[in-house]
């Protein structure tokens, strides 16, 4: 009887820890399931991005990489893949060890990421010869035009930073996100639907085969396509002709505000931030000086100059101070103010007799008088009145505000409020005398070249604007799409300024084009307004601002074009605008215009010191090139480690962008403060490793 | 396996027999559960023999055909031969020191015909169970002089000191068994009460510090002396029990256990032990270590007992579904078709499939004792309830130890196990136990 009660109780010590085990505990169950079960993220195609004339300008292609399962290339020929790779059996072992150490014997890894075309057909050729290794295809973004980098953004890895904020998103580590341009802004539409499928694997990680049949795999769904306004020809030719040139330059279509092309320079072959080079072009690109990475359509701020004068002129006409035939005496300078005074270039008598001779002429004397009669108005009451309310006129032409156009990081600009000056003059006794120079586009005022383009959408549309976008439609648009692209459908009336005061500043804006300061801008049979801008800056040589929209009669193309430290507006701005609106009215551009084309984007006008700077550049790593190679004929002559001989591309790559980096980085790079931060990572980790 | 012959198949305990072949067919289906790859053509592995289900199945034929034989032997032909056939097993497990063969680190092996392996070991345990049976039903056997005790502790305990030369600790713990046996037969219960506080205080000196614990025993021998002041001032010898057991203990705990530990014991079955309790074993101290040092760190020896309860732990209620187990597809548990087979049900058929295994377990050991105590001779008693003690102690150490209730010992699951030699064993234990049981009513032994 003992007996049965020791099996009996044994018995029930068994079972109450089988309750236990397999009744209360959970974390059995999960842990089995942690063992099992391989999740594989199915990661489909990205949205292509298309122009106006449906051309595909990013879209994605097949690239390779070579992944190896250590424990079955056994027999490889590794002397041939060596050779055919470019490696030496010494790095070929230490990447095998780095495999197995990283990822186990038995597993899949990647060998050698993004292969380039030619070594693809090479190996893929040889690939019977290397068991144990296979080619594995990926798709990456590719931008068959090579253009519209700053607006088109790039993807890349994300970081822990934006899988904070991306939380309930599905990004994993080690994922791929829009980082820039369009990319960024449409990522949730571009990325499409991930799908997952569900294995079960062994012990050592070997994939057993799919889970209940897939029956609880989901499909992966591809990105959808946007279609924009922009017209990749233009966009070329724009891009083209700001070769080394620092500036930008931005058409929308006033009728919708899609934008036609936005060009800044310099610029960079977007297809550099793919592939397997990715890292080392950023780094690159984010230490130079002239900063290709940044896109001034958006980010450069640059006093309008000159080509604020129509607005001056609209709120003067508006608020009743001046009629279309008013007219200053100008002699050269404006005088009203005592010690300051405001040169002007013309000083015949007269150029300024009516609005449309000043305007047509630019009459500096003529804006700083109707400016500060119109910050002086006496019918308006209370401090700064004045001042206030052609703020909110500036202000609702798009200048100094946020236009909120679908690319991230925009500036603002910037239209000084009452309260800057006061703390500036350390009182509120400031008057129109104090900031004179805001009427002709000067003092603290800042534009961006898209808010400038914008402001010319408004007069051409005599009063009204669509934000400016790239996107026009969504494919399979949704009632999500449908929210976020409604704002820019929706029409923005400015103010009540009556068709009439447009009408003076258009055939004003004319003349410009046929008699004043633009006339080598003039295309026949087109009547194109515009207005010259010759900004004076703390930087050098005054930028070069045009703005411009055609035809009068029917606005369908509005431009604006800044080239920094360029001279006059007219040099080089303007026939920038006119090639760019000639084109897009036309189609096509005449030869004689063409060699036109040639000539602007033959013209070299960067600013001396950053022509200085990459000339330093260039020496230092001609310097330690042959510096290195010096010394490694010394070190062969001696016949000792061969390992260091020298090898041109590590060295430039490591060395060479190492030491030149002190220099730019104390110049305060103009970036997005999180883009700079990425940025600076990435290139530390480059020049670490 | 039941006989057509009306005459043979007389006096068979049929409920025995039934339930020994619903065990043998959950052991086939457990072993094709482990063998079992998604994809591959079962049918024709299993018709090749090259699968180790398929090999159980020609195993399971042959242990029908002994079975039989037995059935057709005379009962009293084991009575006759019982203390022969001991000898003999004594000497095939010393032939192995001769002529054995290497598996698995263990000697223990005597190679047959046509690639079969013979363990000596585990038939030894048919032959010490009719060598203690006969023994104690010998008409001048006093089963209360210590004499006889030490006679038969010695006989159950030979093979076992054989088995621990062989490297095979597990099968030696198995002789252990016998003294349930040897209880019921008159052994007095001081000696469980005694090997189980040994057991208890081990476990103890394993959970506790040293110095904790005995604190802890001293404590006790106070409150011991306290309890029993009326006494000890009647009866001085009790103090001296008293102080005599505290002695005992504290030396137990301060030197026999870190003996055992570090002398007797290997490196990998104490780091076990000590892994069943949650500690780490520092095999520097190991002396068996000490001889061999070259031997590189093998991984974190839980990992068997945590694959293993994962595995059952993730069968939940109801269990994952024939075949669908993942810790068995994935091969995640070690030995899963021997020593953790119980593993492979676990999972598949969660808590209502084990349960039922371990009631058709229990249901078959109570049947066996029903039997050993309906006996009329001493011969048949002692050799029922060996057959019972043996199954049970390697269901219990088995189970317990794919649960994690008892350190890693390879000893396999009676009749579910792949293994022809278990198999075997098992087979004739309890052949001969019908047997016997068939004839029960001829003739008092």
């Amino acid at each position: 009887m003992v007996i049965r009660l020791i099996f009996g109780s044994v018995f029930v010590v068994i079972v109450l820890q089988l309750i236990n085990l397999q009744i209360f505990s959970t974390k059995y169950k999960l842990a089995a399931d942690n063992n099992a079960f391989y999740r594989k993220v199915i990661y489909p195609d990205r949205g292509i991005i298309f122009d106006r004339k449906k051309k595909a300008i990013l879209e994605n292609t097949i690239s390779y990489d070579l992944v190896v399962t250590p424990s079955e290339a056994k027999g490889t020929d590794t002397l041939g893949l060596c050779q055919i790779l470019g490696i030496d059996t010494a790095e070929f072992k230490k990447r095998m060890r780095d495999v197995i150490f990283k990822n186990s014997y038995v597993r899949p890894s990647v060998f050698e990421a993004l292969l380039s075309p030619e070594l693809y057909y090479k190996l893929s050729e040889n690939m019977y010869r290397f068991p144990g290794f296979v080619l594995n295809e990926r798709s990456i973004r590719s931008y068959p035009y090579r253009t519209a980098a700053h607006v088109l953004g790039y993807i890349g890895e994300v970081d822990t930073n934006f899988l904070k904020k991306h939380r309930d998103e599905g990004y994993e580590m080690g994922d791929y996100a829009g980082l820039a341009g369009l990319e960024r802004t449409y990522e949730s539409v571009l990325m499409g639907q991930r799908g997952i499928k569900r294995f079960i694997r062994d012990n050592k990680g070997r994939i057993q085969g799919s889970w209940e049949n897939g029956l609880f795999d989901t499909a992966a769904i591809a990105g959808r396509n946007l279609y924009t306004a922009m017209d990749v020809e233009i966009q070329q030719m724009a891009e083209k002709m700001l070769t080394n040139k620092i500036g930008s330059a931005v058409a929308i279509n006033p009728k919708t505000g899609g934008i036609i092309a936005m060009a800044s320079g310099p610029s960079y072959d977007p297809n550099l931030l793919t592939g397997s080079t990715r890292r080392r072009n950023f780094s690159r690109m984010f230490l130079d000086t002239a900063k290709p990475l940044y896109n001034r359509a958006i980010k450069g701020q640059y006093p309008p100059g000159s080509t604020f004068k129509p607005m001056g002129a609209i709120i003067a006409l508006d608020e009743g101070i001046i009629g279309p035939s008013f007219g200053v005496g100008c002699g050269g300078a404006y005088f009203g103010c005592g010690s300051v005074r405001v040169g002007c270039t013309h000083k015949n008598a007269g150029h300024a007799s009516n609005l449309r001779d000043a305007l047509a002429n630019s009459c500096n004397s003529y804006f700083s008088h109707i400016y500060r009669m119109a910050i002086d108005n006496p019918r308006l009451q209370g401090k700064h009145a004045g001042y206030l309310k052609w703020k909110e006129y500036v202000n609702s032409f798009g200048l100094g505000v946020k236009l909120g156009i679908d690319l991230p990081s925009e500036d603002r600009g910037s239209i000084p409020d009452t309260g800057r000056y006061n703390r500036d003059f350390g009182n509120d006794r400031w008057g129109s005398c104090f900031n004179l120079t805001l009427g002709i586009g000067q003092d603290r005022m800042t534009a961006t070249p898209l808010q400038l383009a914008n402001m010319m959408c408004v007069i051409a549309n005599k009063g009204y604007f669509y934000t400016p976008h790239l996107v026009d439609s969504i494919e399979r648009e949704t009632a999500e799409d449908k929210a976020m692209m409604q704002k820019y459908r929706d029409k923005h009336e400015v103010t009540h300024i009556p068709d009439t005061t447009f009408q003076i500043i258009h055939r004003a804006m004319q003349d410009v084009t046929e008699r004043g300061t633009a006339t080598n801008a003039r295309i026949d049979g087109i009547n194109m307004c515009a207005k010259t801008g010759t900004a004076q800056n703390p930087h050098g040589k005054d930028h070069s601002i045009f703005v411009a929209f055609a035809p009068r009669e029917n606005p369908q193309i509005a431009v604006a074009v800044v080239v920094e430290n360029a001279g006059f507006g007219s040099t080089w701005a303007a026939p920038i605008a006119s090639l760019m609106i000639e084109k897009y009215l036309r189609d096509t551009l005449s030869q004689r215009r063409l060699a036109e084309v040639d000539r602007i984007s033959n013209a070299d006008l960067l600013p001396v010191a950053i022509k200085r700077w990459y000339q330093r550049k260039d020496s230092i790593r001609l310097a330690k090139q042959q510096a290195a190679i010096d010394e490694s004929a010394q070190i062969e002559s001696k016949q000792e480690d061969r390992k260091v001989t020298f090898d041109p591309e590590t060295g430039t790559r490591t060395d060479g962008p190492t030491k030149d980096t002190a220099k730019p980085k104390q110049q305060t790079p103009m970036l997005r403060p999180d883009d700079k931060k990425n940025a600076i990572k990435k290139a530390t980790t480059n020049t670490r490793r | 396996m039941s006989k057509q012959q009306r005459s043979i198949s007389q006096g068979i305990d049929f409920t025995v027999v039934w339930l020994y072949a619903i065990l043998v067919v959950i052991g086939i289906l457990c072993i094709f559960m482990v063998e079992y790859r998604q994809g591959t053509d079962w049918i024709q592995a299993f018709i090749g023999g090259k699968t180790n289900y398929s090999k159980q199945l020609i195993f399971a034929g042959f242990c029908a055909l002994v079975a039989t034989f037995i059935i057709l032997t005379d009962s009293k032909l084991f009575t006759a031969f019982a203390n022969l056939m001991y000898a003999f097993g004594i000497l095939l497990m010393l032939a192995t020191f001769v002529i054995g063969k290497n598996i698995n680190g263990s000697k223990s092996w005597i190679p047959l015909f046509g690639g079969f392996n013979l363990q000596p070991a585990e038939m030894c345990k048919i032959f010490a169970a009719l060598a203690l049976a006969k023994f104690l039903s010998r008409q001048e056997t006093d089963f209360s002089k210590l004499r006889s005790q030490l006679i038969g502790g010695a006989i159950a305990l030979a093979p076992a000191a054989l088995s621990i030369l062989q490297n095979e600790t597990g099968l030696a713990l198995v002789y252990f068994s016998f003294f349930m046996v040897m209880y019921r037969e008159g052994l007095p219960p001081a000696m469980l009460i005694i090997g189980f506080s040994f057991g208890a205080l081990v476990v103890a000196t394993l959970l506790l510090e040293p110095n904790t614990l005995a604190t802890i025993l001293t404590i006790i021998a106070v409150l011991f002396w306290y309890a029993l002041r009326k006494q000890i001032r009647r009866n001085k010898r009790i103090l001296a029990l008293i102080v005599a057991l505290w002695f005992v203990c504290v030396g137990v705990q301060r030197f026999a256990v870190p003996y055992i530990f570090n002398n007797v014991l290997q490196c990998y079955q104490s780091t076990r032990i000590y892994s069943m309790v949650g500690k780490d074993y520092d095999c520097t101290q190991n002396a068996h270590a000490a001889k061999r040092t070259d031997k590189p760190a093998k991984k974190p020896d839980d990992y068997n007992v945590r694959q293993s309860k994962i595995a059952i732990g993730s069968g939940g209620f109801l269990g994952r579904g024939f075949l669908k187990g993942t810790q068995t597809r994935g091969k995640y548990v070690p030995e899963q078709h021997t020593d953790f087979i119980f593993t492979s049900l676990g999972e598949a058929f969660g808590f209502v499939g084990s349960f039922v295994f371990l009631a058709i377990y229990f249901f078959l050991l109570w049947r066996i004792i029903t039997i050993a105590e309906r006996q009329r001779s001493t011969f048949s008693r002692v050799y029922a309830y060996s057959v019972a003690s043996i199954l049970f102690f390697h269901i219990a150490v088995n189970v317990c130890m794919t649960i994690g209730l008892f350190p890693i010992i390879g000893i396999p699951l009676p009749l579910i196990s792949y293994g022809g030699s278990s198999l075997l064993t098992f087979t004739i234990l309890i052949f001969i136990l019908l047997r016997l049981d068939a004839d029960r009513q001829m003739v008092l032994r």
